[in-house]
């Protein structure tokens, strides 16, 4: 609202009175404010007279620009954003106060360009820069530059992001500390010769990392040595690409650990305290997808004792600002040190929602020179939270592979379930940087939103989770609310017994979307019947009819067909426009169903037999074709009148083409190498070539044993997702 | 099947009633009202009955089950499966079911099916009348007698006469060879009633077997021609003739199938899977137009808010003006729940045609395509765009243009083909076309095309042009070159350029632009507008017929 606001402003500057003609602020659907009745920040101060900073320049996009953007707004703190070209009329953009633009599209040219970033704050005026996550925010040379140019960096010292953001030196550390630590070799790894052998020595599995790396890029898993020189050789290569730092490390692989992380904040006066933990062991090729706060798992105890060893290691280094010690925690609650992140992080809301402090707010005074406001007695943990990070990916292809759009419709479930006065009745929070029409392009992370549900306990949460799935509208890319939604309402999920391995092992041969029962097969199947014979009704109901319809010849029951993937059923259709319903019969059974199908509206809230359901209409054709999205999957639906259908058996097949021969780009993305030449022989499951998409290496295999017929791109080209990469005979 | 139950019902009524006379008291009547009544009379009118019900139930099959199973085969459904999946359940109506061809040449005498090779009559579409011919494949392989080509007239001639479509499903091998003269005779008299039809009541074709020779002109004639892929074809000469007369080796389906009409030739305005997919697709399409030149433009009960706000249009339009994007995006979300069917999507595609409904009520959408050659108009897209435009004003449908077009397409092969007076089609149907006409102008509307694009000039009722507008002779570049012809400082020329005209406000400024709007409104200012000009009323001069430039 406030971003169409100052957007308006911008391109309409000159044309005065055109403004207020055009601006009809009731006509947002779903996009009304809701100013909520009470602070998020229910442990927190915010106090404007404490002198900070008047202006700040944020050196990032996306969601986090936003977050940080909305905390210097309560402060009455300036922002300048900094962005890219294609950046230009994004959400972080119109928020902020300033805007400069510091370069191209690709992130090396733009966002990771910490010379152009220094002379923008200059040219502003800006007196500290706050890095969000990624890009430079564990970069110490970047820090080391603002210092020399008297421009404050929101974020650790120097010395504390150089002795913990590297892995090596950060387990000497915490050695030292006394904090717990996974066993591993000490040191960089040489080469992929050097790996395999100190794989043999620690123990098959083991995990090659990068040592700069960080949120899942560049780390493989080896089970073998094969695999060890192969995960050697592409980490190294995305950690180069990534980070500019090709220094690996290598050690002990936990099998089935929870990966749960302490956040911590610091100041510069030696003060510490930890916000309790979060669980983060829902995760994909070791990125997170959905995190809570508290973990189900921790008790006090080990809460305590975690915490304890994370404000020790803090100490140690004089650690000044917000971090996160992550720890691998095995099943007899051992916890292992991993790293440590210095800076904020993706999931730092729900610390915030359960412990009902401003993270961003503290970085701040910390970086100003503040001494924390609260002590380790003050922090609370008041009722549960999770975060589900909606991404554009398909999350049938290997649990997620990007996708690249542009947001044709896009409506957050914020009003899904009423926010109530208190939080303790639960909300919802959206942090995200885009809206409807934003395009999501391969340079960048695709996350589309962090999605946060607060309540008072984790069923609660949970169920607000779900709730907000179910109304949450995507369309025009691929997105991973089919998996989300299917993981919380996951038995083992809900019951909290997970770990990093968990979609592996719930989902042994990849999420295939949601699996329906008999049961909800047939609310499907009324809700599709409903909806056809919402259509046709409305199809005969002319307003302004001149001719022809004196007779009418349309049925009382409808006799219907739907056909869906892998099922069939007859069913009867009854309009009982007087009661609000409809009949729907099958089998013998008889349902009611409510008359509530609005075909105008993507969400459909509908009552079958008493029990009510949430789905949504994400496409349909006159044909009586229709995709309906229930329990998170979407299902492509046919509906035929009984007497059209006893004729579709008539219809001849229409051929598919095989392409089992053909290597397929998985998603867009730039053809990194490729392994093969035309004429070459080729076993099944053999590498054929490499594509780099948002910064992930991805290794394609041969489908087939054959030759090499034709490769239909050269490496270093950009290529579309499905294009033909390479055919083999 | 349907028609099988209405026409029997009354006739096994009458039949049980017939065998439950008494015969004696039956001639006792008869008696009484003639003198000498022949012994036979009652077996006589019993017979009749038995030989209507024969008829009938022979005309039901048609050529027989052998050759409905061969139809099957080949899927595709019958003549009267067609017309029972296309019309609603119970509502059709059946003309000439008796009618038999006249030919006694050949041996023809001695084969006749009652009905002949078409089945004809009336029927609603979501409760609106229709009247259909479907041409029976069946009997001499749907091919055209004098009587087919009767019946035919019949229906169209009511149809004009009531003022309701006709929808012609065709599948016909061609004329009646056996009849000669008499099946061109047939033929001409079915291309005159179309004709006479034109403008009067919406004719559509929907191809779903062959159709050549001749009889391709009808569906030419006629404002829509669907087909059916891979079952139907549309040429005036097969592929042995073509070879015998040029040596050109072509398929059935190169030279006539579904994907050459609907991307090369530009004849068929869209293409479906199957018989079924194509006749519910044509059932939907129907809802979009009046039944005749006297109605309004059909308005449906609308469930999608009037005013709806789109705030994704407010980012459509890409930053670099070079940048191409996708009018559909435009399109899309603006009309009513996003239900756009669209004429020739494979053909032309650097402009886009088709209907959808704003606040229930049809209109004819006409955008230029920045994603395909830049949008330009050329000669297909001209011609695309022209006879769109004028089916709308027959029609009386509202029109909506959104514009983004750098101009005509230059170069020999355009000046060659005779872009000139194809480009003029377009130009003429504006300027002609009296119902409301309502123009969006999003980014580019350069040279002439501009005023060809629905502008003020020609008419135009309402012009809006968004932020991104840039009304202007021509681009930058080109403009500057004549302009500063020989300067040196050309890029700095060309800047102010842009700085003067890259910009709604010249058009504005005099005019010629109505109001400058956000995207976001957009949808929310045509619907007013709409209801604004539902009393519009234009009337052009008095004319026989104007001379389009053909």
């Amino acid at each position: 609202m406030r971003f169409l606001l100052v957007k308006n402003a911008k391109i309409l500057s000159g044309l005065p009175g055109t403004l207020a003609s055009v601006w009809r602020p009731a006509t947002f659907p779903g996009q009304r404010i809701r100013w909520r009745t009470f602070s998020l920040y229910f442990n927190d101060h915010h106090d404007p007279s404490e002198p900070l900073f008047d202006k700040i320049l944020i050196a990032n996009r996306g969601e986090i620009a936003c977050r940080i953007i909305k905390t210097c707004k309560t402060l009455g703190i300036k922002t300048v954003a900094v962005h890219s070209d294609v950046d230009s009329v994004s959400m972080h953009v119109a928020m902020a106060d300033e805007a400069v633009c510091i370069g191209t599209a690709q992130t090396a040219d733009s966002y990771l360009r910490w010379e152009r970033i220094i002379q923008a704050c200059k040219d502003t005026g800006a007196q500290a820069v706050h890095p969000g996550y990624g890009f430079l925010s564990e970069n110490t040379d970047f820090a080391k530059h603002l210092e020399q140019e008297k421009i404050t960096f929101v974020g650790p010292n120097s010395f504390a992001i150089n002795a913990l953001g590297d892995k090596i030196h950060s387990k000497e550390l915490a050695l030292k500390a006394k904090v717990n630590c996974i066993p591993g070799f000490k040191g960089e790894v040489k080469d992929a010769d050097h790996c395999v052998q100190l794989a043999r020595e620690i123990g098959y599995p083991v995990m090659v990392k990068a040592s700069a790396g960080g949120g899942g890029k560049g780390m493989r898993i080896a089970w073998n040595d094969t695999e060890a020189r192969d995960g050697y050789r592409l980490s190294q290569q995305e950690a180069k690409s990534s980070f500019a730092d090709d220094r690996m490390l290598i050690e002990k692989y936990i099998e089935e650990p929870r990966h749960i992380e302490i956040q911590l904040l610091g100041d510069k006066h030696g003060n510490a305290v930890y916000l309790n933990e979060r669980e983060c062991s829902i995760q994909r090729r070791n990125q997170k997808v959905i995190e809570e706060a508290p973990s189900p798992f921790v008790d006090p105890d080990l809460r305590k004792k975690m915490g304890e060893q994370a404000v020790s290691l803090a100490k140690a280094v004089g650690y000044d600002s917000a971090g996160t010690i992550e720890f691998l925690v095995d099943k007899h609650k051992n916890f292992y040190f991993l790293e440590m992140n210095t800076r904020l992080q993706v999931e730092h809301p729900i610390t915030e929602s359960i412990t009902g402090v401003d993270i961003v707010y503290h970085m701040l005074r910390s970086a100003k020179g503040y001494p924390l406001k609260m002590a380790q007695k003050d922090v609370q943990i008041q009722g549960w939270a999770f975060e589900a990070r909606v991404y554009a990916e398909d999350p049938f292809k290997s649990f997620g592979l990007p996708s690249v759009g542009r947001l044709k419709v896009y409506k957050e479930p914020v009003n899904a379930e009423p926010l109530g006065k208190v939080p303790s009745s639960g909300y919802i929070r959206c942090d995200t940087g885009i809206s409807e029409g934003s395009e999501i392009s391969l340079y960048y992370d695709p996350m589309i939103c962090k999605l946060i549900t607060v309540g008072k306990d984790r069923q609660h949460a949970l169920n607000l989770l779900t709730n907000a799935l179910d109304n949450y509208v995507i369309r025009g890319v691929t997105h991973n609310i089919p998996l989300l939604r299917d993981i919380v309402t996951e038995e083992k999920f809900v019951k909290g017994d997970i770990n990093t391995n968990y979609l592996p092992t719930v989902y042994p041969d990849g999420f295939k979307g949601k699996q329906l029962t008999q049961e909800e097969r047939t609310v499907l199947g009324a809700v599709a019947s409903c909806l056809f014979i919402t259509d046709r009704l409305r199809e005969r109901n002319f307003l302004n009819s001149t001719q022809g319809s004196a007779h009418s010849y349309d049925e009382s029951t409808h006799k219907l067909h739907v056909k869906g993937a892998d099922f069939e059923e007859a069913l009867t259709v009854q309009h009982q426009q007087h009661a609000g319903k409809f009949i729907v019969g099958n089998n013998g059974n008889k349902y009611a169903v409510s008359d509530t199908i609005n075909l105008a509206e993507n969400v459909i809230n509908i009552t079958v037999s008493g029990k009510k359901y949430t789905l949504q209409l994400v496409s349909k054709d006159p044909v009586g074709r229709m995709e309906l999205q229930f329990l998170g999957s979407v299902f492509p639906l046919n509906v035929y009148r009984e007497d059209v259908y006893k004729y579709l058996h008539l219809m001849p097949e229409k051929k598919v083409a095989d392409t089992s021969r053909f290597v397929l780009a998985p998603m867009p993305g730039m053809l990194k190498s490729i392994a093969v030449k035309e004429g070459d022989l080729v076993s099944e499951g053999m590498e054929v070539c490499v594509i780099e998409a948002m910064k992930m290496q991805n290794s394609l295999t041969a489908g087939v044993t054959g030759k090499v017929k034709k490769i239909h791109f050269k490496a270093g080209e950009t290529v579309g997702d499905q294009d033909v990469l390479v055919e083999i005979e | 099947m349907y028609a099988m139950r209405v026409f029997l019902r009354p006739l096994q009524g009458l039949k049980s009633r017939s065998s439950a006379f008494n015969p004696l008291s039956c001639s006792a009547r008869c008696q009484s009202t003639q003198v000498s009544p022949p012994p036979d009379s009652v077996a006589q009118t019993l017979s009749v009955r038995h030989q209507i019900d024969a008829r009938r139930r022979q005309s039901l099959i048609g050529g027989g089950q052998k050759r409905i199973d061969t139809q099957h085969k080949k899927g595709k459904l019958t003549a009267r499966e067609r017309i029972h999946v296309l019309v609603d359940p119970g509502s059709f109506v059946e003309y000439d079911a008796f009618v038999e061809h006249t030919c006694v040449n050949f041996g023809m005498e001695n084969e006749k099916y009652p009905g002949d090779s078409v089945v004809t009559g009336h029927g609603q579409i979501n409760g609106r009348t229709v009247y259909i011919f479907s041409q029976d494949f069946t009997v001499f392989g749907g091919s055209l007698s004098s009587i087919h080509a009767k019946k035919i007239c019949k229906i169209m001639d009511q149809a004009i006469l009531v003022g309701a479509p006709v929808i012609g499903l065709n599948d016909s091998g061609g004329a009646r060879i056996q009849e000669g003269v008499d099946s061109l005779a047939g033929y001409a008299d079915i291309f005159q009633r179309n004709v006479l039809a034109s403008g009067v009541v919406p004719q559509i074709s929907l191809i779903m077997g062959p159709c050549a020779g001749g009889a391709v002109y009808s569906p030419a004639l006629t404002d829509f021609t669907f087909m059916v892929r891979d079952t139907s074809y549309l040429f005036i000469t097969g592929p042995d003739v073509v070879k015998q007369v040029t040596g050109e080796v072509v398929t059935q389906e190169e030279l006539g199938g579904a994907k050459t009409h609907t991307t090369v030739s530009g004849v068929a305005h869209r293409a479906f899977d199957n018989d079924i997919d194509a006749l519910l697709n044509v059932r939907s399409f129907f809802n979009f137009l009046p039944l005749s030149n006297t109605d309004a433009a059909p308005k449906r009960a609308s469930v999608d808010p009037w005013e709806r706000a789109v705030p994704s249009l407010d980012t459509v339009v890409p930053l670099q003006s070079t940048a191409a994007y996708n009018m559909l995006d435009v399109i899309g979300p603006i009309v009513d729940e996003s239900d756009f069917f669209e004429i020739m999507p494979d053909y032309a595609k650097n402009i886009i045609v088709g209907f959808a409904r704003m606040n229930g009520r049809t209109v004819g959408i006409v955008g230029n395509q920045p994603k395909v050659a830049a949008g330009c108009l050329d000669i297909n897209a001209s011609v695309k765009g022209a006879r769109f435009v004028r089916f709308c004003d027959s029609f009386n449908i509202p029109l909506i243009t959104f514009v983004d077009v750098p101009g005509f397409l230059p170069g020999t092969s355009q000046e060659y083909d005779g872009i000139i007076r194809h480009g003029a089609k377009i130009l003429y149907a504006y300027a002609e076309a009296t119902v409301p006409k309502i123009t969006v102008i999003t980014r580019k509307a350069y040279g002439g095309a501009y005023d060809v694009m629905s502008s003020k000039h020609l008419r135009g009722d309402i012009n809006y042009a968004w932020p991104t507008a840039e009304v202007a002779v021509m681009g930058a570049k080109g403009a500057v070159a004549i302009i500063h012809r020989g300067s040196k400082d050309l890029a700095k020329a060309e800047a102010d350029y842009v700085e003067a005209f890259g910009n709604p406000f010249p058009a504005a400024n005099r005019g010629f632009i109505d109001d400058i709007i956000e995207p976001h409104t957009t949808r929310y200012r045509i619907n007013r507008d709409l209801d604004l000009l539902q009393s519009k009323k234009s009337v052009n001069p008095w004319k026989k017929h104007g001379n389009i430039p053909l």
